[in-house]
């Protein structure tokens, strides 16, 4: 029995026919059918929402074998090849299977529509077909865990792997590559929508810096990718036809492999980090309830991160034979491309200036990641200078270098984005007092985990070693802890946010009372996102700021 | 598709097999840098004209243009940046 709610509303004929499309995008369909076919991009999202946190508690159990390993000098829990593959799966993991398809996959694909005022991306069905073959690249890298992993690193460096290895490189070469594809498909749908699904009004200079930054970060994935792929696909060739690409003794060259790897693998730095900068524009705008400070130089320095990126590759082979005439080219690119990350840092400290700061979970994470994103960025240039590189290099200080920006600074952005937009994305509200707990937890963990490094880097800890000299122990002991309470931090969230699922209040349009398309909608937005095409005449963050006076 | 059409991408067909017996022509006659010249060029040519024609860009216009520039323009920032280390690591002080 249908009633006049249920039927076909004259003016969206063939948008949401059904009241429950109409309500939400929950309630179009319960069955894991309507699932794992669908093509609206919140359904897709929460898809990869799913098996992005899937895969961070594999890579993080990986994380948890290396840390409990390092606890002793002897390398009392893992023996020398299980080591290898445990940071092998650990990096191959994170890397490719949760830090670049994070923020993208999931509050990209949920947000982007909504906030340019689409009813969906421009290529549903592609969107759906991306997550399938993520799917399938995952499942393959887990299989090859299962069988025995690999003992390269996630940097696959040649000849090790091309001759030596004895783990399933190929296999997780092909894992990689088939997910390469899923990024390629993601960042076109992105680039397409933006430029032709736009709202009326919607013009470029009304974009949300969130849609700004996941342009870019599309930009560098289609322009990136295929040379990863490409890379795998040469390794296979020499692995298995013995075709002379990269082993000098058949007139390849061993740098060949690492000037193509990083010319993706550096730009994948900026994949991880740039949608995450754009989370902290949002947060910062929403906690300070202003706009952000210099528009423009915030969506413009995004646009040059992608570029400038694509120019420092080099610095990583500073020791490894690399010329040093085009060392000192890409020491100087590396250091141009902090000027724009500055650019972001000094705009969200000018927002916050004299902002009415609301201490809510979001403002928690966004100053988490200034923080953290701020030292791994200058520990970034240090490591730019030709000098101090030759002492630092493959150390620990690198490895805290880079986690203070993948995880100090992507991971914190991609909570604060779970936290601000969760109740958008379930219509129901969380209790604040334990996000702003488990932010603070995940705050000192961090850091009690990844600062120590810097300090064993410093003295002369190597990297990828779990045998090491016992003076190392105590800064050593210092990180592991530090990784049980990150641990227990990133664990709190799963516990709230789901009791939120069920017993959360609702969360009503606009639970934080900020700006922005998508809090104009309902929580959760119905199927189609807009019963009507919005039409923009606001700029973004357009909140009333009381000047000297109106006080 | 009219017969126009056809003919001209036939025409373009064509033109990419004699471009490719040219190559391997190249190959017989021409040693070393030469060689490396008259093959990278000849595929430079051929990579044009499956852009031009058979990639539909001469029907394009303003951003597709634009976005299939920037592409060959990333590819000579991988060589060019590369070669910088290559051209130069032989070099002393």
């Amino acid at each position: 029995m249908t009633n006049a709610l249920d039927a076909p509303d004259p003016h969206n004929a063939g948008i949401s026919e059904t009241r429950a499309e109409r309500e939400s995008y929950l309630r179009a369909g319960h069955t894991l059918r309507s699932w794992l076919l669908t093509t609206d991009h919140k359904r897709i999202a929460i898809l990869y929402l799913i098996s992005v946190t899937l895969f961070f508690f594999i890579g993080g159990a990986a994380a948890a074998l290396i840390r409990a390993d390092l606890v002793t000098p002897g390398g009392d829990l893992l023996t020398n090849e299980g080591y290898n593959r445990a940071f092998t799966i650990h990096g191959v993991i994170m890397v490719w299977f949760f830090l670049i398809p994070s923020i993208p996959t999931t509050f990209g694909n949920f947000l982007l529509p909504l906030m340019i005022g689409a009813r969906d991306v421009a290529f549903p069905r592609l969107n759906l077909l991306s997550w399938y073959i993520f799917v399938i690249g995952g499942l393959i890298t887990v299989y090859a865990l299962i069988a025995g992993g690999v003992d390269t690193g996630w940097t696959f460096y040649t000849p090790l792997s091309s001759f030596f290895a004895n783990g399933h490189v190929v296999l997780v070469a092909v894992a990689v590559f088939i997910a390469g594809f899923s990024s390629i498909l993601t960042g076109l749908n992105f680039i397409v929508t933006v430029h032709k699904l736009r709202a009326p009004g919607m013009t470029w200079r009304h974009l949300p810096l969130f849609v700004w930054s996941h342009y870019a970060t599309s930009l560098i994935l289609v322009l990136a990718t295929p040379v990863l792929a490409i890379t795998l696909a040469l390794i296979a060739a020499e692995r298995l036809f013995g075709l002379g690409i990269f082993d000098p003794a058949l007139g390849g060259d061993p740098l060949l492999f690492q000037h193509l790897f990083w010319f993706y693998s550096h730009p994948a730095v900026y994949i991880m980090v740039l949608p995450a900068m754009g989370v902290v524009s949002e947060l910062v705008a929403a906690s300070a309830r202003k706009p952000v400070f210099g528009y423009a130089f915030v969506a413009g320095s995004s646009i040059a991160i992608a570029i400038i990126g694509f120019l420092v590759w080099g610095h990583h082979m500073f020791v490894a034979g690399q010329s040093m005439y085009a060392s000192t080219v890409f020491s100087f690119l590396s250091l141009v491309v902090a000027v724009p990350s500055a650019i972001k840092v000094y705009n969200w400290t000018a927002t916050l200036h004299k902002g009415r700061i609301a201490l809510d979970p979001p403002f928690f994470f966004a100053a988490s990641f200034i923080g953290l994103f701020v030292i791994g960025g200058l520990t970034g240039l240090a490591l730019a200078m030709l000098a101090i590189d030759v002492h630092v290099h493959d150390t620990y200080f690198v490895v805290a270098h880079f986690h203070y920006i993948m995880v100090g600074g992507t991971v914190s952005a991609y909570f604060g984005a779970l936290h601000y937009w969760w109740p958008k994305m379930i219509g129901r509200k969380y209790p604040l007092v334990w996000g702003r707990l488990s932010a603070a937890a995940i705050f000192f963990g961090f850091n009690l985990t990844f600062f120590p490094q810097f300090i064993l880097g410093y003295l002369g800890m190597p990297r990828r070693y779990h045998v090491y000299d016992p003076p190392f122990q105590v800064l050593h002991v210092l990180s592991s802890a530090g990784a049980s309470i990150l641990a227990v931090a990133y664990l709190m969230p799963a516990f709230y946010l789901f009791y939120s699922l069920r017993y959360g209040d609702p969360a009503g349009r606009n639970p934080w009372g900020v700006t922005g398309l998508e809090w104009t909608v309902p929580s959760p937005p119905p199927k189609h996102n807009f019963m009507e095409t919005p039409i923009v005449t606001e700029l973004p963050y357009d909140y009333h700021v009381e000047r000297e006076g109106e006080q | 598709m009219n017969a126009m059409t056809v003919i001209r991408l036939v025409f373009v067909w064509f033109a990419l097999m004699g471009l490719l017996v040219t190559t391997v022509g190249a190959s017989f006659f021409l040693r070393g840098p030469a060689s490396m010249a008259a093959s990278t060029g000849i595929a430079f040519i051929k990579a044009a004209l499956i852009y031009w024609f058979f990639m539909h860009l001469s029907e394009e216009r303003g951003l597709p243009r634009l976005m299939a520039v920037g592409a060959v323009t990333w590819l000579a920032i991988l060589i060019g940046l590369s070669f910088t280390d290559y051209a130069t690591r032989g070099f002393g002080w």
